[in-house]
């Protein structure tokens, strides 16, 4: 080797990998502002969700006032008598929510029980996934099922109308069971063995231990997976749409055809209103509220979750 | 607690205080657990009677000749659902391409890159509120972006985008789960021997990772091709007669059968129950790959 390939201070050798590190070192860095930029976009899309909604809500609300929206007792958009109060929508959601949740409480709690305390590992095993195939199954298909099965069926016994609020919420129930019985497992898998055994040590009953004992511990847990079920319940619409149907009444008589806010929302976009008219904008008005119902829901249940993290860790 | 025992085997015995009416009790704990597995399997049966009762509807009218290849009928039992088909198969791989790079993207984000603080808290809270929005709530947003701002309209591009939207978060959240379940170990081997970070997750996370997130991805795409409501709002179509391409009017199998059920002549509820059986064809097919994935790669590590 000749002084001169040391000119530049540098062994060639050693300033190619020299450069080939800084082009790595810039290449990593690309790299992690594009995987950033992924995860950026949930906030985009949240951002994008409260823009939209509440851009045309407020709009909707310089032509209708706050008081008629809330106060008003009558929800009739596209008829000549127009009335802009959303209590009976708001009505009719919580009407098939808590039917619905008669239904999803017990199955989806009995369900967890069963699979955590009482059923064998290989058991557990398949009767888990299958549980969950409900959740699995579209929406719009219980909506089959609820107005062609159900529906006819409950009819044998009870002065039902063709769209009722009782048929969907049934239904959602059977569908929302899994949300419920698979958060309630976990949180029931998650008491510790020695709760248990301090029990039984005591001569309480496998049931006593679950009811007094078990079931008191997780609780925390079960009650966020029913308020996310609730959640799940409010904002579900293929089912209600098809069964419960589209007259917004305020009544609470399950026998009766109603219309919660999704099926109004499905309503209005399936039909003609022309982008800038009043009743196109009760869809983003309807959807303010559900969002904000929906919301509020998903936070207490998160912050239910996270406070069951920190007493087990 | 003492004075009310009634039962006679306890009268006589000195550990009564102990063993207050065991018997009893254990049978109500016997009887307890075929109480709660009735419970369990309630919903099993509803869902078996449903299958049943969705067989008997539609499958004479699956079987007829030309149901899955035709373009759709005014006469129930004429025609068939290709456009429905061919829009449900589109709509998922548009999700697929779009929605599994993004969300594998901000996994890996979250996981392998960002520092602990309060932007990334803000971007996992809003990862979990976003997964508890309702599709119909999507629908507005994809109505707003992908129809009006973007100009698409209510085109399967705008569909299958809001669609996409609509996945990000379980995707995100179980790609997550999959590339922490990789053992630290691995990485550390990995970049002892100076290799950088990325080359790291694109050789050995990654790779381990891949079945889990497959089957987040497989589940998720699942859950996008029966969801209907989003669909409706940002502008599906209830009867399409045409292929539909990418910029073009869109069908979907749930809205297909929606439109079927609405149909007040007889015979469209049977050609409902049919295009349900070809829909949960394509979902269980769906989750048996997830199921099958999972299981075939569960012990890999």
């Amino acid at each position: 080797m000749t002084s001169t390939q040391f000119e530049h201070g540098f062994d060639p050798q050693e300033r190619a990998s020299l450069d080939k590190r800084l082009s790595e070192g810039l290449k990593e860095k690309l790299i992690e502002a594009a995987l950033f930029a992924c995860g950026f976009v949930s906030i985009l899309t949240t951002f994008g969700i409260i823009a939209i909604i509440f851009r045309v809500t407020f709009e909707f609300f310089q032509q209708v006032s706050l008081a008629e929206f809330f106060l008003d007792t009558k929800w009739t958009p596209l008829f000549a008598d127009r009335h802009f109060g959303v209590w009976p929508l708001i009505n009719g959601t919580f009407l098939t929510t808590a039917i619905a949740m008669v239904v999803a409480v017990p199955l989806g709690l009995a369900s967890a029980i069963y699979l955590a305390e009482y059923a064998k590992p290989k058991v557990a095993a398949v009767l888990r996934p299958a549980v969950e195939l409900l959740a699995g199954v579209p929406t719009v298909v219980y909506g089959y099922f609820a107005l062609l099965f159900i529906t006819p069926l409950l009819r044998n016994f009870l002065p039902l109308e063709i769209f009722n609020a009782l048929s969907a919420g049934l239904m959602m129930g059977i569908m929302i069971t899994p949300t419920v019985g698979s958060i309630s497992l976990d949180s029931i898998r998650a008491v510790p063995r020695s709760l248990r055994e301090g029990s039984y040590a005591l001569g309480l009953t496998k049931l006593e231990t679950i009811v007094k004992v078990v079931l008191p511990a997780a609780l925390s847990g079960i009650a966020a997976s029913i308020i996310l079920g609730i959640s799940r319940a409010v904002g579900e619409t293929m089912t209600v749409l098809i069964a419960a149907g589209q007259q917004p009444r305020l009544t609470l008589n399950p026998l009766e055809s109603i219309s919660t806010m999704t099926a109004y929302m499905a309503q209005i976009s399936g039909g003609d209103s022309p982008r800038g008219s009043v009743n196109f904008k009760t869809l983003y008005a309807v959807g303010a509220v559900l969002f904000l119902i929906t919301l509020a829901l998903n936070i207490v249940s998160h912050w239910i979750t996270n406070r069951l993290k920190e007493k087990y860790d | 607690m003492t004075t009310s025992f009634s039962s006679p085997d306890f009268q006589d015995t000195t550990t009564a205080g102990f063993a207050p009416n065991i018997d009893r009790r254990e049978w109500i704990s016997k009887v307890a657990e075929y109480v709660f597995l009735t419970g369990l399997l309630l919903g099993l049966f509803v869902l078996a009677l449903l299958l049943f009762d969705i067989l008997g509807d539609g499958l004479a009218r699956f079987l007829t000749p030309g149901f899955m290849t035709e373009t759709p009928s005014r006469f129930p039992n004429l025609g068939g659902i290709r456009p429905a088909i061919v829009s449900s198969l589109l709509l998922g791989l548009l999700v697929i391409v779009v929605a599994v790079p993004i969300g594998v993207g901000a996994a890996l984000y979250l996981e392998e890159y960002a520092p602990q603080n309060w932007w990334t808290a803000l971007i996992e809270i809003n990862i979990s509120n976003l997964a508890g929005v309702p599709s119909i709530v999507y629908g507005l947003l994809g109505l707003g972006v992908f129809n009006y701002l973007l100009g698409f309209g209510p085109a399967l591009i705008s569909g299958a985008l809001t669609l996409a939207l609509l996945s990000l978060p379980v995707i995100i959240v179980t790609a997550r789960e999959a590339v922490r379940a990789v053992p630290d170990s691995l990485r550390h081997a990995s970049l002892g021997l100076g290799v950088t970070k990325w080359q790291t997750i694109q050789h050995h996370v990654l790779p381990y990772a891949i079945p889990g997130i497959l089957t987040g991805v497989i589940i998720s795409v699942s859950r996008a091709i029966g969801d209907a409501a989003c669909l409706i709002v940002v502008g599906a179509v209830s009867f399409l007669t045409f292929n539909p391409g990418l910029f073009q009017r869109f069908m979907a199998l749930p809205i297909q059968i929606y439109t079927y059920i609405t149909r007040p002549e007889p015979g469209f509820s049977n050609a409902a129950a049919a295009t349900i059986i070809v829909l949960l064809l394509v979902i269980l097919a769906l989750n048996g790959t997830a199921i099958y994935i999972r299981q075939r790669f569960s012990n890999l590590i």
